[in-house]
């Protein structure tokens, strides 16, 4: 009975930590407690890479603006294309983003991170800047996180920019050079984003 | 004997340096009409760059990639030593241009960085520069020209050597008349008693790739395992780097996100 009330325990305190993981509303302190919670998590050897791509799923979902950050890498399609169609492409760019920044998240996730300072740009934007330590085979990386603030409560993270380099707009000219290279033609992002997620 | 011998130097640099001044200015000259954009997205030749691209990829996996993976292997001293001798040298280069930009502190600086790690860091195996507070910054010809306001023109990749523009190659090209190291190597001119060869030249910009690459190798993978496109990726990246140095800025750029509540 005592190993069945502990099981159940631990059980629902996994379950509050899966389920309702919050954040700090303070830009600074809300990209220090996502990141180290992140990297603590990737680096848990306890969890199967199964439960580590849930959790980074959810807290994605949570406090990433995946729909903002897909209509700024489809540039100005996004104003032409018919509703159905902008539905199916978030749809697919949830997918394909959640896959590429587990990807990104577990390359990265041995490393020291410090944020460092933030710069409140306007009442939308604050830029929260950070670096991952040198470590033995890499050289210090500087991360400037993008959280936009309209609603200051909830804080969400818009983009990545590593060493002055932006990952939003890598991806829209990636994007826009897949569209340029075929008359416009959605279908052929469509294809491109399939063929990465089915990998 | 001395002051004849210091006389003839400062024709002969005179010379040098008004030939070099009048073919940099021709050249931003010619670019600032061909250009009018700070940003270039355009393709010179899309076809056949994403062909040597993928040249340059082949390249890149059969060996730049093999040798940096034995690089990184090294004991750290010997390839944070690599790293710093090859920065010195690239000092070298920033000089000239910081003066062409009108940065004097800044050229003060990689003076001061380049003569403290060649004296006391042993030929620039060690940084103790920056240790002193001396951070030197990388400038070439390129980021000049941008300076100027010099647009970058049409795109390119270039066999071995990567992304480029219009504006970046002919830095590229005119980095070799303002560069003393360049100079004394790649032109085989003696200057201060100093000489070398194409083939020093030629090593020391491989060790600088090599020591790049083995620095990135996770970026790099985890680049290409991410990019649906990577050949765009790649310009991206490439282009947005030129501007950030151009501007020596890191700052975002609000207004590229435009409004997306509407």
């Amino acid at each position: 009975m005592k190993r069945l009330i502990l099981l159940t325990f631990s059980f629902l305190l996994i379950s509050i930590k899966v389920l309702a993981v919050t954040y700090n509303s303070e830009p600074k302190i809300f990209i220090s407690e996502l990141v180290n919670d992140a990297i603590k998590t990737l680096g848990d050897k306890n969890l199967t890479q199964e439960e580590k791509n849930t959790f980074i799923a959810k807290i994605a979902k949570d406090n990433v603006d995946i729909k903002a950050l897909g209509l700024y890498t489809l540039g100005d399609l996004r104003k032409t294309v018919e509703k159905e169609t902008l539905v199916k492409y978030q749809n697919l760019f949830e997918k394909y983003f959640l896959k590429s920044l587990t990807s990104r998240l577990t390359d990265y996730t041995s490393e020291k991170f410090e944020v460092i300072n933030s710069d409140k740009k306007n009442a939308k934007y604050t830029i929260v800047n950070s670096r991952i330590a040198e470590s033995k085979d890499k050289p210090e990386i500087k991360i400037d996180w993008r959280v936009y603030t309209k609603d200051p409560l909830k804080p969400l993270i818009r983009d990545l920019i590593v060493e002055g380099l932006s990952l939003a707009r890598t991806q829209r000219e990636e994007f826009s050079s897949i569209l340029n290279s075929n008359n416009n033609d959605i279908n052929a992002l469509f294809n491109k984003l399939q063929e990465f997620i089915s990998n | 004997m001395f002051w004849v011998v210091n006389i003839i130097n400062f024709y002969i640099w005179k010379d040098m340096f008004f030939k070099k001044l009048t073919v940099l200015l021709i050249l931003a000259f010619t670019l600032s009409f061909n250009t009018v954009s700070a940003k270039s997205e355009k393709e010179c030749f899309e076809k056949v760059s994403r062909g040597i691209f993928k040249f340059n990829k082949g390249f890149d996996n059969l060996i730049l990639k093999p040798i940096a993976k034995g690089y990184n292997k090294l004991p750290e001293p010997i390839k944070k030593g690599t790293g710093n001798f090859t920065s010195n040298i690239a000092t070298l280069l920033s000089i000239p241009n910081y003066l062409l930009q009108g940065e004097l502190e800044s050229a003060g600086d990689a003076t001061g960085s380049f003569l403290i790690n060649t004296t006391v860091g042993i030929l620039g195996l060690g940084n103790p520069a920056a240790s002193l507070g001396f951070e030197a910054q990388k400038e070439d010809l390129g980021q000049t020209l941008g300076t100027y306001g010099v647009g970058g023109g049409c795109y390119f990749v270039m066999p071995i050597l990567g992304p480029t523009t219009v504006r970046d190659t002919v830095g590229m090209i005119g980095d070799t008349l303002v560069d003393p190291f360049a100079q004394i190597t790649w032109h085989e001119k003696e200057m201060k008693g100093f000489s070398g060869s194409k083939q020093d030249y030629l090593g020391v910009k491989a060790a600088a790739a090599v020591d790049f690459r083995g620095d990135n190798m996770t970026n790099f993978d985890s680049l290409e395992k991410n990019s649906i496109d990577l050949y765009s990726s790649t310009k991206s990246l490439y282009l947005q780097n030129r501007e950030r140095k151009i501007s020596n800025s890191s700052d975002a750029d609000d207004d590229d996100w435009g409004n997306l509540e509407k």
